[in-house]
């Protein structure tokens, strides 16, 4: 059976090489291999999941080593899989939600041309986020931690003919890469303080550290989990990271890949738990991104936008529960897990609404299109109340753990906490009602767009709104149910919890509120962010153009002046630097080594003057230095 | 006679001929100083080979005459040749090779 583990990364890895590699040929049907690879890698990653039932808790992990990778003198490091309850629970999040979005591709991308190589880069995506999960020692993580680093930038910028695409690929890829020199000087750290950096060896032996070092390797980490999941500081490219085609946002940027974060906090909880600095910065940065997403999804009016401020806002949920410590990890994992179903839901819907308005992305442009869209604006609207945490859907039980689980910290922290959960749970609802309303409800305000395609291309045209085709529709109405059901059914008899505290560890905290009163106040919350919500834009006419809005409003819609910030404080010192460096290298080394050239060259100009081209001079040469011989070599022996 | 007196000769048989070459432009002239060297050095050949009582000396003056002979005849064929094309047998005037 655990012969099976390889193949849940070798299915979609071969599904990449063959799309990528294979040619023109499998243009007819290579989209249907990359959902086959998907499809196939879900299948294994079923029959392990019940095979890892059939087994008694503590016999549930297992391990499989691939071959010896780097073997030198005493030092091993192994490419090794660890399949255990949380690994197979991100297995299983990542391939089911990865294969429906393959499914939804089929239909999304039917008119692009460069259809093959997207099936191959999700693929690649998936393989690379597998082995990202499934690795059983930090350095190999860290493979698949580029690797879906790598398929990020090539999907975002996937539409690289246009230059915004382009450059939002590059800023992904470039603030990734501050998480990931985190996560390699966090190796490094282990390295140096452990020998090791396999996850037994480092977990077994992390109590022997020293604070400092546990604290600098958890604050080192949690950089690198910044980076990846999108939070408070390095959070800037998420929103432009929308510039991808949509059902990429879907997977990468909202279900998977952005939830990788708060996987490797959990994962090292062991770390963590012996380092409360290193917590204490995780809480905070949760809490930040959590309120700071929030704000920046309520100014958006492109849907996608708003929908990406939404997941940096719902993954600083995450990250606020992992670093609750033990009493958050398992809370943490299960509002990623609904989360994935819920948000990946919405932005399909999202794309489905696309599809039909024309590529049109802009809300304020949107209304009333619940009677044009039926199937999507319910399976919409069951991802919009799971998200806002409506009574018995799957975020209400995820988000009301962990915002009990925030009070449950104690003391002063624990009511901050607390509270700036609670008003992060009204806030989600204020802006997704905003979207809900703006999108399928009000007046139609449809604005013609540039007809791109067919004979007609460059004339406007009105959209016409329609239902999208089944291939897209079937894993809006799937994941619908994931986000109906999910939380309830982890939340009954407490499964989810008794499933993954073998791996995370599980302590119930103590909270100075009792749990009913925690739910009727995130009820409350809730109520209150769909009310004003309605009274703002549910009556009456919304302005197609935006009003100019509070200070606050158009920092938000600048996305909280992130960019301005880092282009003030990174960008502008980064370049001057540059140009520095530029002018010694101008100056300096290429001025020494110009000279030197300019030098030479003067003194060989002079020096072909002596070539006159008048034999008698070249004979005084000659007989001079025949001369100058004769007398050396006489005055030579003389001597 | 003191054979070192055809040293003395040779030598300023050579230092003529050395100087016509550095000084003459007219090509002909040039030509009859470089046998002029030639020779200097077949004298002081003989000279030397009488002086040592062997013969290599002037199995080496033959070579000298057979080589110099050759290189008449190509330099001669040279110097008509530019001649019939320049209208001059002027060395001077031939300072093409020059950048």
């Amino acid at each position: 059976m655990n012969s099976l583990i390889p193949l849940l990364v070798a299915a979609p890895l071969a599904g990449a090489a063959l799309l990528l590699l294979g040619g023109r040929v499998l243009d007819r049907f290579g989209h249907w291999l990359g959902t086959l690879a998907a499809a196939l890698s879900f299948a294994f990653g079923l029959v392990l999941f019940f095979d890892m039932l059939g087994r008694p808790a503590d016999d549930r992990a297992v391990h499989v080593k691939l071959f010896s990778w780097i073997p030198v003198a005493g030092f091993r490091a192994d490419a090794a899989f660890q399949l255990d309850q949380l690994s197979i629970t991100f297995v299983l999040l990542i391939t089911g939600v990865g294969t429906l979005i393959h499914l939804y591709s089929v239909g999304y991308m039917a008119h692009d041309e460069r259809r093959r190589r997207f099936f191959g880069y999700l693929n690649l995506f998936l393989a690379a986020m597998l082995i990202l999960v499934l690795a059983d020692n930090y350095l190999l993580l860290y493979v698949g931690w580029e690797g879906v680093g790598l398929a990020s930038y090539l999907l975002i910028g996937f539409w690289q003919h246009k230059p915004s695409a382009a450059t939002a690929a590059k800023k992904a890829f470039l603030v990734n890469r501050v998480g990931d020199v985190g996560l390699s000087i966090a190796i490094m750290l282990m390295f140096t303080q452990f020998g090791d950096f396999s996850f037994a060896g480092v977990f077994e032996n992390a109590p022997q550290a020293s604070q400092g070092k546990l604290t600098a390797i958890g604050l080192m980490l949690l950089l690198a989990a910044c980076g990846k999941s999108a939070q408070v500081p390095l959070q800037s490219w998420l929103g432009d990271a929308m510039e991808g085609p949509t059902p990429v946002s879907a997977l990468i940027h909202a279900a998977t890949m952005v939830t990788a974060g708060v996987y490797l906090i959990t994962r090292s909880h062991a770390v963590f738990d012996l380092a409360p600095d290193a917590q204490t910065a995780v809480v905070c940065v949760g809490a930040v991104t959590l309120i700071f997403g929030a704000v920046v999804g309520c100014a958006k009016d492109d849907i996608k936008k708003a929908l990406a401020g939404s997941t940096m806002s719902q993954i600083g949920y995450m990250v606020l529960a992992a670093g609750l410590g033990p009493i958050g990890y398992v809370f943490a994992i299960m509002h990623l897990v609904t989360h994935g179903f819920f948000k990946a839901g919405l932005f399909l819907g999202a794309g489905s609404v696309m599809h039909g308005m024309d590529d049109e992305v802009n809300m304020r442009h949107y209304g009333g299109l619940r009677k044009y869209m039926p199937i999507t604006f319910v399976t919409f609207a069951l991802g919009y109340l799971a998200i806002i945490g409506f009574p018995f859907l799957s975020g209400y039980f995820s988000k009301d753990k962990i915002i009990e689980a925030a009070f449950a910290k104690g003391g002063t922290e624990g009511w901050i906490l607390g509270l700036v959960t609670l008003v992060g749970a009204a806030v989600t609802a204020f802006y997704m009602t905003r979207v809900m309303l703006l999108t399928f409800f009000g007046q139609k305000r449809w604005r013609p767009t540039a007809d791109t395609s067919g004979s007609a291309a460059g004339e406007e045209r009105m959209p016409h709104p329609h239902e999208s085709p089944a291939s897209m529709t079937v894993p809006m109405i799937l994941l619908a149910f994931g986000s109906v059901f999910a939380g309830g059914l982890f939340t009954l008899n407490s499964s989810f919890l008794r499933w993954l505290e073998p791996v995370t560890g599980h302590s119930e905290g103590h909270s100075p509120l009792p749990s009913g009163v925690v739910t009727g106040l995130t009820i409350a919350c809730m109520l209150a962010g769909v009310g004003v919500s309605y009274l703002m834009y549910g009556r009456g006419e919304v302005p197609v153009v935006p009003p100019i809005g509070s200070p606050l409003t158009r920092a938000a819609r600048r996305d909280l002046l992130q960019d301005d910030f880092n282009h003030a404080v990174l960008v502008r010192p980064g370049s001057a630097l540059a140009a520095a460096l530029v002018y010694f290298d101008i100056k300096g080394l290429d001025g020494f080594v110009n000279g030197l050239a300019a030098t030479i060259g003067g003194v060989s100009s002079r020096l072909r003057r002596v070539q006159n081209g008048y034999v008698r001079s070249y004979a005084l040469s000659m007989f001079g230095g025949t001369l100058v011989l004769v007398a050396t070599t006489l005055l030579m022996r003389s001597a | 006679m003191n054979p070192v007196n055809y040293l003395y000769l040779a030598a300023l048989l050579f230092t003529i001929g050395a100087a016509g070459v550095l000084v003459r432009r007219n090509a002909i002239v040039l030509f009859m100083c470089v046998e002029l060297m030639l020779n200097a050095s077949n004298l002081a050949l003989v000279t030397f080979s009488r002086l040592h009582g062997n013969l290599d000396g002037q199995i080496l003056a033959f070579f000298t005459m057979v080589v110099a002979a050759a290189e008449v005849v190509v330099g001669l064929a040279i110097i008509v040749s530019i001649f019939r094309t320049r209208h001059s047998a002027s060395v001077d005037d031939s300072n093409l090779m020059k950048l």
